[in-house]
């Protein structure tokens, strides 16, 4: 170290800097490739046993090693190029997909001190970065050159950037309750057990907020971008090996993403639920999956919503629920019972 | 002052990235390209405001234009069929008219950029704890209130011309309405009829059925 | 009017969503009846249709007279018979195969046969690596027949007084 200060001399504190950085990032990217991988893993078997199936049970004890197995495939496969795809922008779309999955880590606090980047407008970066999310999908799908995969991006566009607004609304509510867009701020004015979390006083926004986020990641029953029965595979059908693999990190990493945020924003974060518990860490990772394991249920649950009435649901219902929640939010904390809403 | 060079570097660095690619939004032939040149620029601005610490700013921009506009933009021009020759037809015809047009924009621009008021400003150290998005909102709904309502009454107004202008009617073909199908519930369409079933079966009496056949 | 409150209200409840879920959440906890092959196979009936098998009579003479029935009644046409006169005069096959990529597992073949001669097998975890690896010939056709020949002889006594 000492050597190493006097080596760079007067650069040394940015360069000090610059590899912290680096190195935190590494310890939550790296964290979050295993969470994903896993996610794959727990998603076949929570289903398959929900389908009265066991799941993938070969690969290492109760199939434990079939993450590493199904990487290992995809990675030795052949990244197929369709002739007439716009090359450049058909490999540019998975890196578009996968990067706002990863940048928007950055803000998230996963306890009162460990956090990448304590912003101020924390909770707007990660709106940003989940809202150009789709250009991964929009870009695949044009560069594809291929109908059904047209066919994906532009369902995909329409319904993210429609349940995009109802999202929106929702965090609305949040930071009026919380008077800040850092997210950390926004968990720090949940304190003081279960009952102060703002699930309970912005019970519909939390509603709307979960439901927008599977669209809003485009899962089961919101999965129309893919739609096998009706438009194959949707925007990725022309990806094949390890470009595909991104995509499904994407999706996958998207779906960690709004749950934390979820967990974050009306669960307390990594506030204890009862005052004898200590806070920590793993209240947050136990909401995470809690929340993620919803994602999985609905998937085993629901049948896919026809494109209309998906776009009916966010434009019709949960904009105008949202909008009337926030009034309603607005006008109680002119009240006597504003206490509940702080 | 290693750190002033460094942020001129970045500066430096997104400015040539934002107008290589703003130059290429209007020089690029296909128009989906020329929609995602956009979108780079409007990234690299949303980075140089961030230099500047209006991280509000930067972010709104990302999630405004880039999340959103641009979306539906793209959406639109990719569904285009684009004809290239038939865009660039009519390039010598307009040129004239465009032409004066661009240069008394830029005219403009350089004597507004000139005025006095536009030098450029000191930066300003922001105290510890300063909010962006708090201090805009606090300008915003006092100082400017009524300049704020007026842009979105002007919003308002402008959703429901969207709304009327798309608004066809009542629709001679027959079209889907998911609202009212979600509402269909099973006692709607189904009628569940209670029939004695029948216990002996008649013997068959074939000469007779031969008649009826 | 009234129903269609309760309705709206129902579907802002979610509570047709909760019932779907506590249906899956019960299927969650119930007890899996997947099958773990390899270790676990399901129950075969003795009139199971698998690979086929030409057999012999227990003094080691092939059964099968040439009357070529079933090749005439193969709906997939995938078999075909060669045959000629051996020396002590009887007709026998010089050419029996079956291309089992044609086969469609009717079991005509084996109905056809006079002499129990060809019959299916509950075999059916065999494959080919190459495409006329599926194509069987008459000398393996017999050594099937001669591996299994104690599961044929006792599925065909079981069946014995339907046939």
């Amino acid at each position: 170290m000492e050597y190493l200060a006097t080596l760079f001399g007067s650069y040394w504190p940015n360069i000090e800097l610059t590899a912290w950085t680096l190195m935190k990032i590494v310890a939550i990217v790296a964290p979050l490739m295993i969470g994903v991988a896993y996610l794959t893993y727990a998603e076949r078997k929570i289903i398959g046993y929900m389908q009265v199936r066991m799941g993938p049970n070969r690969v290492g004890y109760f199939g434990l090693l079939q993450p590493m197995a199904d990487g290992i495939k995809l990675l030795m496969k052949e990244i197929v190029l369709p002739t007439a795809s716009n090359k450049g922008l058909f490999l540019l779309g998975p890196v578009l997909a996968i990067a706002p999955a990863f940048a928007a880590w950055a803000v998230i606090p996963f306890d009162a001190t460990l956090v990448l980047a304590d912003i101020d407008a924390g909770l707007l970066y990660v709106l940003a970065m989940t809202s150009i999310a789709v250009y991964g999908v929009i870009i695949a799908g044009w560069a594809s050159n291929s109908k059904y995969a047209f066919l994906g991006s532009l369902r995909s566009a329409a319904q993210i950037v429609s349940y995009e607004i109802a999202m929106g609304f929702c965090l609305v509510g949040v930071l009026m309750c919380a008077n800040s867009l850092n997210l950390g701020k926004i968990v720090l004015g949940q304190e003081g057990g279960l009952l102060h979390w703002y699930f309970l006083p912005l019970f519909p926004l939390f509603i709307v907020y979960f439901i927008s986020a599977v669209a809003e990641t485009n899962r089961a029953p919101f999965d129309v971008a893919e739609g096998e029965s009706e438009i194959v595979a949707g925007f990725h059908v022309e990806y094949s090996g390890m470009a595909f693999a991104i995509f499904f990190l994407a999706e996958y990493a998207n779906i960690w993403l709004v749950c934390t945020l979820g967990a974050l924003m009306f669960l307390g974060g990594w506030l204890s639920p009862v005052s004898f518990l200590p806070d920590g860490i793993w209240w947050l990772l136990i909401k995470m999956a809690f929340l993620v394991f919803f994602f999985l249920w609905f998937r085993a649950t629901f049948p896919r919503y026809r494109y209309d009435q998906i776009m009916r649901l966010g434009w019709k219902v949960f904009i105008p629920i949202t909008i009337v929640w926030i009034v309603v939010v607005g006008g109680m904390m002119q009240t006597d019972y504003a206490h509940w809403f702080h | 002052m290693a750190d002033m060079v460094f942020t001129d570097f970045v500066f430096y660095v997104l400015a040539t990235i934002l107008l290589v690619s703003a130059l290429n939004v209007v020089t690029t032939r296909n128009p989906v390209h020329a929609a995602l040149f956009l979108v780079l620029s409007f990234f690299t601005a949303a980075g140089i405001w961030l230099l500047l610490q209006a991280e509000f700013l930067a972010i709104v921009l990302v999630l405004v234009y880039v999340g959103a506009v641009m979306v539906l933009f793209l959406f639109v021009v990719m569904m285009l069929d684009i004809n290239i020759d038939k865009i660039r037809e009519g390039f010598w015809r307009y040129l004239p008219l465009a032409g004066t047009i661009g240069t008394l924009m830029a005219v403009e621009m350089v004597m507004i950029l000139s005025n006095q008021y536009f030098v450029a400003a000191k930066s300003v150290s922001k105290p510890a704890g300063f909010s962006d998005a708090a201090a805009l909102g606090s300008v915003l709904y006092t100082d400017y209130l009524l300049p704020f309502e007026l842009a979105a009454v002007v919003l308002l107004v402008a959703i429901i011309a969207a709304i009327a202008l798309t608004l066809r009617g009542k629709r001679e073909s027959k079209s889907m309405n998911p609202a009212e199908q979600v509402v269909v519930r099973k006692e709607d369409r189904l009628r569940m009829v209670n029939m004695p079933s029948e216990h002996e079966p008649k013997p068959v009496d074939t000469a007779e059925n031969g008649e009826a056949s | 009017m009234f129903k269609q409150i309760k309705d709206t209200l129902g579907s802002l409840m979610l509570v047709e969503l909760l019932k779907g879920l506590a249906v899956t959440g019960r299927y969650f906890f119930a007890p899996k009846m997947t099958i773990r092959y390899p270790e676990e196979r399901t129950p075969q009936s003795n009139r199971f249709r698998g690979l086929h098998a030409l057999r012999r009579y227990p003094n080691g003479e092939e059964r099968c007279i040439a009357c070529k029935l079933c090749e005439a009644v193969c709906p997939a046409m995938a078999i075909t018979i060669e045959s000629e006169q051996r020396e002590d005069n009887t007709r026998r096959t010089t050419r029996y195969d079956i291309d089992l990529t044609k086969c469609i597992f009717c079991g005509l073949c084996e109905e056809s046969c006079p002499v129990d001669s060809i019959v299916e097998t509950r075999v059916f975890d065999y494959h080919g690596e190459q495409r006329g690896d599926l194509l069987y010939t008459k000398d393996m056709l017999l050594a099937v027949g001669d591996k299994h020949e104690k599961q044929i002889a006792a599925d065909r006594a079981q069946d014995k007084k339907y046939r």
